[in-house]
């Protein structure tokens, strides 16, 4: 019985995964034509590849579908509630770094820190007769960040793309999201709050702790993933 | 196993015990619109409460407890006076412990009284008490109106007093704020900085337009009033060492109930504006000594409810099964005078009440057998 290793379908995050498995003598490769999500395994026995959207491997991984996924550790905490219950984090890969962080307006002299943010969020409410907006896609991380962090009189608004646009249109007054160099808030008069780190994300590789199936060859895999060749 | 029809059966019990001592009988929706409860008890509530979408109401939370709907619909009747009892389920996620129920049915009574406080609380503890004697749980109680009083009292600033007031239920934040408010705690850098361009003579107007392009609704005046407010409460004197050590003092209360209403006439004679909740206190003890609650034995706890996100804002109890210490207590409740305030905008249609959980009852029996 072979064993099921899930990888992200398409973009960077696939070329580097090939790439990441290639320097340890894996090679992975979509078969048929560009277009058809299928792919093979060369380099070690009893493996099948599986290609999915990045977004859907945690989901598979706590079903036990795949044994092993290749995902940001982002997508495993907001998507997989008790999560180290149902993956366990085989290694981190190195790549596809971003950190999710909270962003207010740069023009907010006022405000740096979560406790700027929570004493505005009580002044907003007050003038405005609204719980502050906060828009993002991660609505678990951010929070539960805030709980921790204790910041009240906010709301989360959803927002599933150009998040950094929303407070230009009046849609959110802050926002929670994805940045790997800044550059894009920093271009949308927006700045990161001192401690407004929500998580810092890389591609991740991931074992279920669900999934049954081939120990053998699971570890004979994870002992092959130990020592990337020199030339790597 | 225990049944639903079981646990049904003992809920009518409970509503019947409840019927006896006045109460009507009433319902909700287990539909409530989830803007209420959202304004009510923010964002958090979304990772307890099932929430769904209908297509013409839109968000809509499976009834996470009876309360707010309880209170809307005493609001509405337009009544004074008036007690209550339910039964019914309410839904709860548990992300944490899968072990815990996410549904169960609740019984419930609830008082609506302007008079006599002290009267009522002990009226609604007395009958919770009566009611699960026999299953020899324990009780704690606690007061948020004293922790509120003591907040009140402290020589300090009227923001720095409401930022208080509306942290007392996240421990985490309120012990920042103290310790910043205390000067144990470091200034943020960039407040820091911010403070020293002010009191450099820089404008507002000119630090806002220097850090970039104001976008989104929050304007420039809010920021000009936000910095203004900063500059005074940087000029606003440290808590004294005294002041912060009261707080700590009532937050580590654990005696039982004279002992310390004693431990608070000594913290009075240092804050005198405890006086109004220190007394209330003596006549709830008065009050439930009257209703046949032995006070000796009764514990209290400084910080009980504190955590709970439930809003309550003056006494507060709950019974607990001593074998098993981390299970759901079996039955809470408490004072909600600020929620009838928020839901009744601004008028306060003072109410205590509690909930009991028929099943845990059920549980504890059949442990006992």
């Amino acid at each position: 019985m072979s064993i099921k290793l899930g990888v992200p379908s398409k973009g960077r995050l696939m070329d580097k995964t090939f790439a990441w498995f290639a320097r340890r003598g894996i090679t992975l490769a979509r078969t048929g034509s560009a277009r058809e999500y299928a792919g093979a395994v060369e380099g070690v026995e009893g493996v099948e590849l599986v290609l999915l959207s990045a977004g859907e491997i945690p989901r598979e991984l706590a079903a036990g579908r795949i044994h092993l996924g290749v995902t940001g550790t982002d997508l495993v905490r907001e998507r997989l509630p008790r999560w180290e219950a149902a993956v366990e984090e085989v290694r981190p890969m190195g790549f596809g770094h971003a950190d999710l962080v909270l962003a207010v307006p740069a023009a907010w002299v006022d405000v740096n820190t979560l406790d700027d943010l929570d004493a505005v969020a009580a002044q907003f409410r007050a003038r405005h007769g609204l719980r502050l907006r906060i828009a993002t896609k991660y609505h678990r991380l951010v929070r539960d960040f805030l709980r921790t962090a204790g910041v009240a009189d906010y709301q989360l608004v959803d927002s599933q793309g150009a998040t950094e646009g929303t407070i230009k249109n009046e849609t959110a007054e802050a926002i929670a999201d994805i940045t790997s160099t800044g550059e894009t808030l920093r271009a949308n008069h927006l700045k990161v709050l001192d401690d407004g780190l929500v998580l810092r994300s890389q591609a991740t590789l991931w074992k279920s702790r669900v999934a049954s199936g081939n120990g053998a060859v699971l570890a004979a895999l994870l002992d092959r993933l130990e020592t990337p060749s020199p030339a790597g | 196993m225990i049944t639903k029809a079981a646990i049904r059966a003992e809920a009518a019990r409970l509503m019947d015990f409840f019927r006896a001592a006045g109460a009507v009988p009433t319902e909700a929706d287990i539909l409530q619109p989830a803007q209420t409860l959202l304004d009510l008890y923010g964002e958090d509530i979304r990772a307890r409460a099932y929430v769904t979408q209908d297509p013409l109401k839109g968000e809509m939370m499976l009834r996470p407890d009876f309360t707010v709907p309880v209170v809307l619909a005493h609001l509405e009747s337009g009544c004074d006076g008036a007690r209550y009892t339910y039964a019914g389920e309410v839904f709860r996620q548990q992300e944490e412990g899968a072990g815990r129920a996410s549904e169960y049915i609740q019984v419930g009574y609830e008082l609506f009284s302007a008079d006599d406080p002290a009267a009522a609380d002990a009226e609604v503890f007395a009958l919770f008490q009566q009611v699960l004697l026999p299953l020899g749980l324990r009780a704690a109680t606690g007061d948020i109106g004293i922790l509120m009083a003591a907040v009140q009292g402290l020589a300090t600033s009227a923001p720095r007093k409401a930022a208080l007031l509306r942290h007392i239920w996240r421990p985490h934040r309120f012990r920042a704020l103290i310790e910043r408010y205390s000067g144990r705690a470091p200034v943020p850098s960039a407040r820091a900085c911010l403070l020293e361009e002010m009191a450099a003579g820089r404008k507002a107007d000119d630090l806002i337009a220097a850090a970039g392009t104001l976008i989104g609704q929050r304007g420039a005046d809010e920021i000009r009033e936000r910095i203004a407010a900063l500059v005074a409460d940087a000029a606003e004197p440290p808590l004294s060492e005294g002041e912060s050590a009261l707080l700590d003092e009532i937050l580590e209360l654990r005696e039982t109930l004279p002992m310390v209403l004693e431990r608070l006439r000594d913290l009075e004679v240092d804050m005198p504006a405890l006086g109004p909740a220190v007394a209330r206190f003596a006549a709830r003890i008065e009050a439930l000594d009257a209703a046949g609650v032995d006070v000796d034995e009764l514990a209290f706890e400084g910080s009980y409810g504190r955590s709970t996100m439930e809003y309550y804002d003056g006494f507060i109890f709950g019974f607990y099964a001593p074998a098993v210490p981390d299970r759901a207590p079996v039955a809470s409740g408490g004072r909600y005078d600020a929620l009838t305030r928020a839901l009744g905008k601004g008028r306060e249609h003072p109410a205590v009440g509690g909930v009991i959980r028929p099943e845990l009852m059920l549980e504890i029996r059949k442990e006992g057998a």
